[in-house]
């Protein structure tokens, strides 16, 4: 039987590459005409952003009453989407932010791209607030400004939290990924030959020179970013979840929702990131660069995020019955077997059941494997959330009151839309900015260290 | 110092225990001006380098309290003092409900501005015009090389010296980097055409934007806010009615409710007999009636009744109301003279309800009293 030795960490990039073949690796998509493939790509994500746009202007035009939302059920896929889209986000954040604290190497190949897709899911998360409120071009109500109506925002509003979370959340991610990508840039911009290119990156490099002097800071600032990132993410969908918990309705009403928005986020943030670097590191011929290795700790945290998933929803079921509080019971046994059910059981079957898989060494070293079941884990959290808004409000206190909620094509539509958006975003990225940080990489490659560091 | 334009020597290494070992070596020579480069950071550089532990720390300390202070100070008084709003019966300081949104802008001012002031202040960046960018050098030390440069301006530095002790310490390559002739030349021209077309352009552009935002693009559809809608307003035409007009005439042989038929028509002696006010002059009633009087009939008689129009003769004055035809009148008659109007007077039913009417007439009293009272009123 063969042992393995885990008290030896695997090197992260294999094949020991020579410094500069990382530059070459990396900038090649930059400099190369784009395959085929990738025109076919983007003409998929930008026609699914289109049906995204004009479901979105026909909303417009019409109002919100072309959404399949009404009484009782207020907060329909735009919510649904939001909250999808914002627990993808937090995957880049804990791949760059909370690893890097907890200093696991492995992450610096993943990591560029991680934080790419957070700033792209935050982006399509950000849309359906703003399109829920039904006239998005009164936004600017929501932020607090001084304004000729003496009006201020309800500072005591989980809805007023949302917006400083998630813009707060935003404009973070966006520095975290820009500080990291100087170094980058100022090496694009002394190997491109183009002018032009050469230009944009002088820009936004801002004439770093790899200097040590700098490099001390830098680092340093790297640190703190990641230390206020880390518990920055843990607090955006916290308070996404409060928008549930501080209600009072059956289902909505509870102390476990942000733990359990927050390892519901990192589980289907995982599951996205994988299946994207699977695509990618194939396509770009960076398998040495993004490992078996790496994708193998992937699904090793989704499984544990997986399993907790599943406690949660245990949980919510056994203080549904615990409490004794009978609305609640109802709510729950409406969720397993009302009319909503194959929603629940999709959700259940998708997080819970098919992630056990991943107990098992060769699954989680299967390529065409771990990427169906990460497709499955996005399936089944976006059911998730389907389950929670809708179930909750389709059946709450009054049975007068109870409805169900049908989407309309436009509703799918934007949910179209939004991932076209996210995709339309990544195919742009990976063939502009380098998909893997090219000075993070260099510093953990073997020999690149001193070996006796502290000399004299 | 014979060269003007030599900003520093260069010198790459391809190991990075050689390197160490050299800045070490460059370190002991004295020289102050130095900086090394790297493709990546380098543990243990900074510490050969004998720099001081980054002090960004104090920065992110001091705009992380500076921003948690500040959104506390500011959600209390927006809450408390300038817009107090009543939220289910809780009381309008809660500092729990105040925790997320300090944290958010803690988060945010502490790591906004740690960027910032590393970036801007400490590197004083942007910086495109450095010497040692777009050289050689910098091509290498960018992907896999490790360099040190030590500028001309160190009090040390000596050309010869210097690449002898970088051929020494087993350098690979030395360069020497000089200034850009075109840049050292360089003067800033604001009145270049090129420039000054594009600031003419930028604000054109953003000019006409703002002008069609502001002054068309918010009187669209959708941006309108339900200024247009599908009712009818006062003086405008419909194609509901046969006449086309948007206001419609009472039916024939109908009265109104509270506006019964005024039965004294062309009755003045009649009117002035039989009609009696059917208010009391109370605080409320007179109040009333000077509001009204000041809008309606203050134009013509004056603010106390004197006749002194302010109408400058666009319309012939009328005789001051201090008269004793009005004082011996009764109320029923000053009731129908607002009613009905009098010689060039127009009525003013339809404008000023009974009530209101009424309510003149008392204040019309007030007036004439206040300059002509009894005796009474002096004592």
């Amino acid at each position: 039987m063969r042992t393995i030795d885990y008290s030896i960490e695997p090197p992260v990039v294999e094949n020991n590459p020579t410094l500069s073949s990382i530059n070459e690796s990396i900038a090649k998509p930059l400099e190369t005409k784009p395959p085929r493939g990738w025109y076919i790509a983007i003409s998929i994500s930008l026609s699914m952003l289109l049906v995204g746009a004009l479901s979105l202007g026909y909303t417009f035009y019409k109002g919100v009453g072309v959404w399949g939302v009404n009484q009782p059920v207020g907060w329909g896929f735009d919510i649904v989407n939001f909250v999808f889209w914002v627990g993808i986000g937090h995957a880049g954040t804990l791949i760059s932010a909370i690893l890097f604290l907890l200093r696991q190497r492995w992450r610096t190949a993943i990591s560029r791209f991680a934080e790419a897709m957070t700033i792209f899911a935050v982006m399509c998360a950000g849309l359906f607030p703003l399109i829920h409120t039904g006239r998005p071009w009164l936004d600017g109500y929501l932020l607090p400004y001084p304004n000729q109506h003496g009006l201020w925002v309800n500072f005591t509003s989980p809805l007023l939290w949302d917006v400083f979370a998630v813009s707060t959340y935003f404009t973070v991610s966006l520095v975290f990924w820009y500080i990291g990508l100087i170094p980058d840039l100022a090496s694009l911009r002394d190997r491109t030959t183009n002018k032009f290119k050469k230009i944009i990156y002088s820009i936004f490099s801002l004439g770093w020179r790899h200097s040590n002097r700098h490099w001390q800071h830098y680092e340093m600032a790297y640190l703190i970013l990641a230390g206020f990132a880390t518990p920055l993410v843990l607090s955006v969908h916290t308070i996404v979840s409060f928008d549930f918990a501080v209600s009072i309705m059956p289902g909505w009403h509870t102390t476990i929702f942000p733990p359990y928005f927050v390892a519901g986020a990192v589980f289907s943030g995982f599951a996205m990131v994988q299946n994207v670097l699977i695509i990618i590191r194939k396509v770009f011929k960076i398998e040495h660069i993004i490992t078996l290795d790496t994708l193998e700790k992937m699904n090793k945290v989704m499984l544990a995020t997986g399993l907790m998933v599943g406690y949660a929803y245990a949980m919510e079921f056994f203080i549904a019955w615990y409490s004794g509080n009978p609305i609640e019971q109802f709510v729950f046994l409406n969720r397993a077997l009302g009319p909503y059910a194959w929603a629940y059981w999709t959700m259940v079957s998708c997080n819970v059941l098919f992630t056990q898989l991943f107990w098992f060494r060769k699954i989680r070293r299967s390529i065409p494997v771990m990427f169906v079941i990460g497709v499955l884990v996005n399936v089944g959290m976006w059911f998730e959330r389907f389950v929670i808004v809708v179930t909750s409000l389709s059946r709450d206190y009054l049975p007068s009151s109870w409805g169900m909620y049908i989407p309309t094509i436009y509703d799918i539509g934007i949910l179209i839309g939004s991932f076209g958006l996210f995709f339309t975003l990544i195919f742009l990225f990976i063939r502009t900015l380098p998909v893997v940080s090219i000075a993070e990489v260099k510093a953990v490659l073997p020999h690149s260290q001193p070996s006796h560091g502290g000399h004299h | 110092m014979e060269n003007k334009t030599l900003y520093a020597v260069a010198a790459t290494f391809d190991d990075v225990n050689k390197t160490i070992d050299a800045v070490h070596k460059v370190n002991e020579t004295g020289f102050k001006e130095y900086d090394v480069h790297s493709p990546y950071p380098v543990h243990g550089l900074p510490q050969a380098m004998k720099l001081k532990p980054s002090k960004l720390g104090y920065v992110t300390l001091i705009f992380g309290f500076a921003g948690a202070i500040f959104a506390f100070l500011f959600m209390y008084w927006v809450n408390v003092i300038d817009y107090p709003l009543v939220v289910g019966g809780k009381p309008f300081y809660q500092l729990p409900a105040y925790i997320p949104v300090m944290f958010e802008v803690t988060v945010l001012s502490a790591t906004v501005f740690t960027v910032i002031w590393m970036l801007f202040i400490m590197f004083k960046f942007p910086n495109n015009t450095h010497p040692l960018l777009e050289t050689e050098y910098m091509k290498k030390v960018s992907v896999d090389r490790y360099g040190i440069s030590i500028k001309a301006t160190d009090e040390l530095f000596d050309l010869n010296r210097v690449k002898d002790l970088f051929k020494q310490l087993g350098a690979e390559e030395i360069f020497e980097i000089h200034f850009k002739t075109e840049e050292l030349e360089y003067k800033p021209k604001i009145f270049d055409k090129k420039f000054v077309s594009f600031l003419v352009l930028t604000a054109v552009i953003v000019s006409g934007i703002t002008y069609f935002v502001l002054n068309h693009l918010l009187f669209m559809s959708p941006f309108n806010w339900m200024h247009e809608q599908f009712r009818v307003d006062p003086q405008t035409t419909t194609t509901v009615f046969k006449d086309n007009f948007g206001m419609r005439m009472p039916v024939e042989g109908t009265v109104s409710r509270g506006h019964l038929p005024y039965p004294f028509k062309g009755k003045p002696v009649e009117a002035e007999k039989f009609l009696v006010n059917p208010l009391v002059p109370s605080k409320k009633v007179l109040d009333l009636g000077k509001q009204k009087y000041l809008t309606f009939c203050s134009p013509c008689h004056g603010n106390f009744g004197m006749g002194d129009s302010r109408l400058r003769g666009q319309f012939p004055n009328p005789p001051t109301l201090h008269s004793d035809r009005i004082r011996n009148m009764k109320d029923g008659g000053i009731y129908h003279i607002i009613t009905e109007g009098q010689n060039v007077m127009p009525g003013y039913a339809s404008q000023i309800s009974e009530e209101e009417r009424w309510a003149i007439v008392h204040y019309i009293r007030v007036l004439l009293r206040s300059v002509n009272p009894k005796e009474s009123d002096l004592r």
